[in-house]
């Protein structure tokens, strides 16, 4: 006779893939580390300290939601973390450091707890702790360092000429180029917000989604490639074609926006066509703001306008299903 | 060049792709007869057999014990000589007590007068099937379905016989050994196949993770013009009969519809096998090679054993179990039904008995779905596994069916990406019984309507006849 005392009886399969959401939201912080790094490189430790101050409010904050409404604790996920990094990636680096703490909590408790927790919240919630941020102290918000210049690493900032930068996009609102060159652009040797100025380390980071199949490049190529081809058929201020269009895709937030806020699994589509719509209909809006919008950047006003189609976009892009004539209508 | 599908998975380590390792190497042994065999009527899809022995009546080796309940049914053969000891609901694979023979083996393999070789040449197609289907031939990949029904369904509209050695199923090995140890009873029953269903082209469909079997079978087809060796891609599920057609032929096995319709029939390596083996020798189907395998059997093996066989005895023969099971599976781990009891017998669609220590499955209490979408890629019907569970929790039963309830074959493809653990097949199977339900309740509903009217009418239609008979 054998010890049948452990055996239970489920429904199949019976195996598991090792793949579960915290080691795919530990892929998603171990890609934002290149942008992380390279903004310390350009801004100084200041950058790292924002980012930490970030994180530890959303994973506190989600803690505490859970604590006070007598759920199971779901910090353990790691979303939390994911969130408070892209959080502060959204933020100049001269913010006061009270401000990410408590947008984390908005993006946290109110964005997505109140919604029900991870994958029922509808709109990004690193993108609407942003906008909210945005629409409390813009001032904040708004203050661009120069890459290199001493700032304190825990206290306020004072701003001074000596200081302060335009930031490309601001430049190119005007339809002037910005003054640093497409490389330089590249590297993040530029004013912008923590985490949106090097494309290179956020390329690395997408690239090494897409290997460990994290995500699909759906999404980031669709938007990239809609802005584009939009600012190389019309480029503003007379400025010539290619020059303009690859200031356009590697200024501001659109690599940052493109990579890691449009491909956020809980807003953004599950199939094939829908996600290249949805990166499509980013890359639209985005160009539309920066063209004739008040504001000069318009990459996460795009992705959370789109957030809220991601239903209708899945609803109506059902791929087509095996044993159905192509010719067939789908679904019935 | 190598035949695939779109979709699937891979399960398995780098090093051990598919867990095979444990008994791809292993020859198949043959295991000492039992002391007593259990033979439950429903081993097969469709109606019970019916038994035509009674307690103690002596039996030999091949005699049939049961005959067929209906025409999708297939008769039970006893697998020993001996004494029938009870005829009695006994505890089956499927989780319930099942009518079972059973027999007190004598130990002397007796032959039964009908088992002799038939002449296949000789005999007319109606003949041939017949032969196939007094031998209790079934689906012995699992599924179980009777041979000679699909057989019968295929004639005159089937072009292409498919014989599946995907063996996509983790930790399964019995197939493989099969064909790399006994490749002739596989071709050969390829060809009788062909001629009885007279099919233009027979295709053997091999995962290629069994290439050690190719030179000996592209040597036996290479006489038939007929016959083709097709390495496949190891993927799962690639042995799905519809997956396998699609990846064979190209085809696409319309919705609802089955396999003839796109002009296949598809066959296990072992059904093949049986089938050679009755005209060979006569014999009914009394054995089959059973993979005992998994994380807490002690020696896993390739065992040949007789139908009916309790499973305790294959665990005791590969030297018992390491330690306590957390699961007992009988078939793979990706689509076999998990067992609470070593008291159930081996049945015509065994191909396998795991036993595992750990909890592979990696249940969680309260899955949270991320929508990362890798049930999308992985499902290998193309449907949208995330949005049937969303729309089946909710009872919207519409919307399930439009997202692709009824079209899923539950192979767990899904559910094994699944990153939250969501138990999705489950949730599918629930579903799929629920619209099942309403539409039998509707089916309902407008005969009795229609029973209804039609006795309205005939009452409408006698009564201008009454006045006559005053």
């Amino acid at each position: 006779m054998y010890d049948l005392s452990k055996v239970v009886v489920t429904s199949s399969p019976h195996i598991k893939a090792s793949d579960d959401t915290r080691s795919l939201m530990a892929d998603v912080c171990l890609a934002l580390l290149p942008a992380l790094a390279v903004s310390v490189l350009t801004f100084g430790w200041r950058a790292l300290v924002l980012t930490v101050a970030t994180v530890i409010s959303c994973v506190f904050f989600e803690w505490l939601y859970n604590k006070l409404v007598h759920a199971p604790c779901t910090i353990g996920d790691l979303s939390a973390v994911v969130t408070g990094m892209l959080l502060a990636f959204n933020i100049p680096v001269a913010a006061p450091i009270w401000m990410p703490v408590i947008g984390g909590a908005f993006s946290i408790i109110v964005v997505k707890m109140l919604f029900g927790g991870i994958g029922k919240n509808f709109m990004n919630p690193a993108l609407a702790g942003r906008a909210f941020m945005m629409a409390s102290w813009p001032a904040f918000m708004t203050v661009w360092t120069r890459p290199g210049a001493e700032i304190p690493l825990f206290g306020n900032v004072t701003v001074t000429d000596a200081i302060s930068t335009a930031t490309p996009l601001a430049s190119l609102k005007g339809g002037a180029l910005p003054e640093a060159d497409a490389l330089h652009l590249f590297l993040g040797q530029t004013g912008g917000v923590i985490g949106e100025t090097s494309a290179l380390a956020l390329l690395i980071g997408g690239a090494y989604l897409v290997y460990r199949k994290v995500i699909s490049i759906n999404i980031p190529l669709a938007y990239i490639l809609t802005v584009a081809v939009l600012t190389f058929a019309f480029p503003m201020g007379g400025q010539e074609r290619f020059t303009w269009m690859l200031s356009q895709i590697l200024s501001g937030g659109l690599m940052l926006g493109a990579i890691f806020m449009a491909t956020d699994y809980v807003t953004s589509p599950v199939t094939p066509k829908g996600q290249i719509i949805f990166g499509v209909g980013c890359g639209l809006l985005t160009v539309f703001i920066r063209y004739f919008g008040g504001l000069p950047e318009g990459v996460s006003y795009s992705i959370l306008l789109m957030n809220t189609l991601v239903w209708f976009i899945d609803k109506k892009t059902h791929p087509r299903k095996f044993g159905y004539a192509l010719d067939k209508k789908e679904g019935k | 060049m190598v035949y695939t599908f779109r979709g699937g998975i891979h399960p398995g380590t780098h090093a051990d792709p598919g867990y095979k390792a444990a008994t791809n190497t292993k020859p198949i042994e043959a295991m000492p007869t039992p002391e007593q065999v259990i033979l439950p009527v429903s081993m097969h899809i469709g109606a019970p057999a019916k038994p035509i022995v009674k307690k103690g009546d002596i039996v030999d080796m091949g005699q049939m014990i049961a005959e067929a309940g209906g025409f999708v049914s297939a008769p039970v053969h006893a697998t020993v000589s001996g004494k029938v000891i009870a005829v009695e609901p006994r505890l089956h694979p499927n989780g319930s007590k099942v009518m079972s023979i059973v027999i007190e083996n004598d130990g002397e393999d007796r032959l039964h007068e009908s088992v002799h070789p038939y002449d296949f040449e000789a005999m007319s197609n109606d003949e041939r099937i017949e032969t196939i289907r007094s031998a209790g031939i079934v689906g012995h990949g699992g599924a179980t379905f009777p041979t000679h029904v699909k057989i019968k369904g295929a004639i005159g509209c089937v072009d292409t016989v498919l014989i599946n050695a995907a063996e996509c199923e983790p930790y399964i090995t019995s197939d493989h050994r099969l064909l790399l140890e006994r490749p002739e009873e596989v071709v050969n029953g390829l060809k009788m196949l062909c001629d009885i269903i007279g099919a233009a082209s027979g295709i053997i469909g091999i995962e290629v993770n069994k290439q050690d079997t190719f030179a000996k079978i592209e040597e036996l087809i290479k006489d038939d013009p007929r016959l083709h060796l097709y390495p496949l891609k190891c993927k799962y599920p690639q042995g799905a009969e519809k997956q396998l057609i699609n990846a064979c032929t190209g085809r696409e096995v319309p919705s609802g519809k089955l396999p003839a319709d796109a002009g296949c029939a598809v066959f296990n390596v072992d059904t093949a096998g049986a089938i050679y083996r009755r005209f060979h020798t006569g014999m009914p189907v009394v054995r089959r090679i059973v993979t005992v395998s998994g994380s807490a059997v002690a020696n896993p093996k390739n065992l040949e054993v007789r139908i009916g066989t309790p499973v305790e005895k294959l665990i005791d023969a590969c030297d018992g179990l390491k330690a306590a099971p957390n699961k007992l599976l009988m078939g793979g781990p990706m689509m076999g039904v998990a067992q609470f009891s070593l008291d159930i017998p081996v049945f015509k669609g065994t191909n396998a008995f795991l036993a595992f220590c750990e909890d592979e499955d990696k249940r969680v209490s309260d899955p949270q779905c991320i929508r990362c979408g890798k049930c999308i890629e992985a499902c290998p019907m193309h449907l949208l596994p995330i949005y049937m569970n969303v729309y089946g929790r909710a009872n919207d039963l519409e919307e399930s069916l439009n997202c692709g309830a009824m079209d899923c074959i539950e192979c767990g493809s899904c559910a094994y990406v699944c990153p939250a653990r969501i138990p999705l097949v489950a949730q599918f199977r629930l579903t799929k019984s629920k619209i099942q339900a309403q539409r039998m309740a509707e089916k309902a509903k407008a005969d009795a309507e229609k029973a209804k009217a039609e006795a309205e009418a005939a009452a409408k239609a006698e009564k201008p006849a009454e006045p006559e008979k005053k």
